[in-house]
């Protein structure tokens, strides 16, 4: 009998096909999207995830101010560069510890000029955050205890202000001081907030305090931790270090804040995961409005061919066998368009992971999960036109025009 | 359900495969009711050709839907072989009409946008034919009627005479034990009637069909062995045609 009616709900697709296609489009669209959707934020969860780890897992950013959320943080009393050295100093299984601290700028070399982020740090600073320098040289302890104007430039740098031009050894204007380009950093493309970790210059600490800050603040002290030691520990020394540099009582709450990595990445990953789940919901609702499109159709479909149900019954089609043929007419037209709009999402996924420059990760479970809802779809919005098919009286079925 | 209850009525040696015993048939209720059957008695054996004629509102068609399982009597039995119709549910009649009965409509009644051959298999689908059977039965139908090469055409590409021979091979396909047809040549001229006609008396003579035709045309009543004359609900006249052809 299934059969019969796979036999008889085939001959009618073909018999409308425009129709029939036309019912399917909400399907396709549905669930082309959600599947995108779901393929889009994985690659960027992914992505996210990568980025942090190659960040380093076991980096702690040390801020001033009282933390009020994840990532957020007001009122600060700002560190000087003797709280870093008495982070380095005081705490073990500290690796590197690295002031920082940064303003935009101008840099300008010849009549080329471009907008940049200033870093002002030490050596340490390559090794925190896991970079090195792919020509020239780091800086000497004499350029960083006096100051000098020197600098290390990344590849966006390198290449807005010389083009195809030698860089080692010239000089870049940075507001009112000339630095010679002591060296360039190695690339390394996209940061996880979706920075260009390129655009960068370092030069000594000292350096942007005298010369362009004009201030002792340190804005930020980043930690890395030996491989293999406690992040948790060394959070808890350097929180229970500061407090007593800071002078503060049992009772005040911290006027700094020590972020984990891991913790941050929790908060991005988090973050686009909220987002793709409500892409996805968005997406799943075209979906339902699909699947009310089938019973739209369907219903329409049913009056249209009131007559045509009443030959079936005349000829001795029984109620459930009329029945079955609408149901699997609806599950047939929906789980083809999940079909289709599996394709569709493939396609799309493929070209957007391209433009958006993520990894694609091929979630079969979605697309299984999206096929049979699609089919589900069928069966629940196809349940009732194909009732009321079934529940028709031939006579008055026959007399339909 | 069995068919070779021989029944022996008059002395005749014929199987009774239709019988009306005070067939009554009520529409709507109370004062706006409309008694369509008045306790109508029929019998009809096998392998007869009836013709039933009257006027419209005499209750020829409400026969016709009784006859066909489509509709129940209010009142009174209808025997289709041994099995009481009024007993049967909907399924059961729909098996019925399945299994006994074929149908042809005034208007035709095929499946648009389908092919000849795709209409006549419609109820051997139904019955569950293999693939290759339900070809081959189909085929041999539409070569009965005289459309041996249409298989492939659709209604729209087919005269009326035409379409309604497709109807005719479709209710013949299965074999039934009777062929209901409802003013089968309504729609066509007189020549496309007369060999529409000429199909049913050949269908009927050739194979034993038993046919039950309701029409209005005396020309095409007169094809008919036996002539049942409706009026207000109740058989007015039921006569053998004694024509010589």
């Amino acid at each position: 009998m299934l059969w019969n009616a796979i036999l008889l709900s085939l001959r009618e697709i073909r018999r409308n096909i425009l129709r029939s296609f036309l019912t399917t489009l909400g399907i396709v669209i549905g669930v082309g999207a959600v599947i995108t959707m779901v393929t889009i934020g994985g690659g960027a969860t992914a992505q996210v995830r990568e980025q942090i780890a190659s960040m380093g897992s076991n980096l702690l950013m040390v801020s001033p101010g009282k933390r009020l959320g994840p990532g957020q943080t007001s009122g600060t009393v700002p560190f000087k560069v003797n709280d870093a050295e008495a982070i380095a100093g005081n705490i073990s299984s500290v690796a590197a510890v690295a002031p920082v601290s940064s303003q935009s700028v101008k840099a300008i070399f010849g009549n080329q000029n471009w907008s940049t982020m200033v870093t002002g740090s030490d050596n340490q600073y390559f090794r925190v955050t896991n970079r090195s320098l792919g020509v020239g040289r780091p800086f000497s302890d004499s350029e960083l205890r006096s100051g000098a104007a020197v600098c290390v430039i990344g590849e966006t740098v390198r290449r807005k202000l010389f083009g195809g031009q030698k860089a080692l050894g010239e000089r870049i204007r940075l507001q009112k001081i000339s630095c010679e380009v002591i060296g360039l950093l190695e690339g390394k493309g996209q940061s996880t907030m979706g920075t260009d970790q390129d655009d960068i210059v370092v030069i000594p600490l000292l350096t942007l305090q005298r010369r362009i800050t004009g201030n002792q603040d340190v804005a930020l002290i980043q930690v890395s931790v030996h491989q293999g030691a406690s992040t948790d520990r060394v959070q808890q020394d350097i929180e229970r270090l500061l407090r007593e540099r800071r002078h503060l009582s049992p009772s005040d709450d911290n006027n700094f804040n020590v972020m984990d990595m891991k913790e941050i990445a929790k908060m991005l990953t988090g973050t686009t995961q909220l987002l793709t789940a409500l892409l996805t919901a968005v997406a799943a609702v075209s979906l339902l409005v699909g699947g009310i499109g089938i019973m739209n159709i369907m219903l329409v479909s049913v009056t249209e061919r009131t007559r045509e149900i009443g030959i079936r019954l005349a000829i001795g089609a029984l109620e459930r066998e009329v029945l079955m043929q609408f149901l699997v007419e609806a599950v047939v037209l929906s789980s083809f368009g999940g079909l289709i709009g599996i394709v569709l999402a493939l396609i799309s996924s493929v070209w957007l992971v391209g433009v958006l420059r993520v990894p694609f990760i091929f979630n079969v479970g979605i697309v299984v999960v999206a096929f049979l809802f699609s089919a589900a779809v069928g069966v629940i919005f196809g349940y009732f036109p194909a009732l009321k098919a079934a529940r028709l009286d031939p006579i008055e079925a026959l007399r339909h025009e | 359900m069995k068919t070779d209850n021989v029944i022996n009525t008059n002395g005749e040696d014929r199987r009774r495969l239709i019988e009306f015993r005070g067939v009554t048939k009520i529409y709507g209720a109370g004062h706006s009711s409309m008694e369509a059957l008045r306790g109508v008695d029929l019998r009809v054996d096998e392998g007869e050709f009836v013709a039933i004629m009257g006027p419209s509102g005499s209750g020829k068609s409400t026969c016709m839907n009784i006859l066909g399982c489509l509709d129940t009597p209010t009142a009174g039995t209808y025997m289709f072989t041994d099995v009481e119709v009024g007993q049967l549910n909907r399924n059961q009649r729909a098996l019925l009409r399945r299994h006994y009965q074929g149908f042809v409509f005034q208007g035709y009644n095929l499946l648009s946008r389908t092919s000849a051959l795709e209409n006549v298999e419609l109820p051997l689908i139904y019955r569950g034919t293999p693939a290759g059977e339900r070809r081959t039965r189909a085929l041999e139908a539409l070569e009965t009627v005289g459309l041996k090469g249409w298989e492939s055409h659709t209604p729209g590409e087919l005269s009326g005479g035409e379409q309604q021979r497709v109807a005719i091979a479709r209710a013949i396909v299965t074999g039934p034990a009777v062929l209901l047809a409802d003013e089968p040549t309504g729609n066509l001229d007189t020549a496309r009637s007369r060999e529409i006609m000429e199909l049913l008396t050949s269908l009927n003579y050739n194979r034993g069909i038993t046919i039950i035709m309701v029409t209005h045309e005396r020309d095409m009543a007169a094809y008919g062995k036996r002539i049942i004359r409706f009026r207000d609900g109740l058989i007015a006249s039921d006569e053998q045609n004694g024509r010589d052809r």
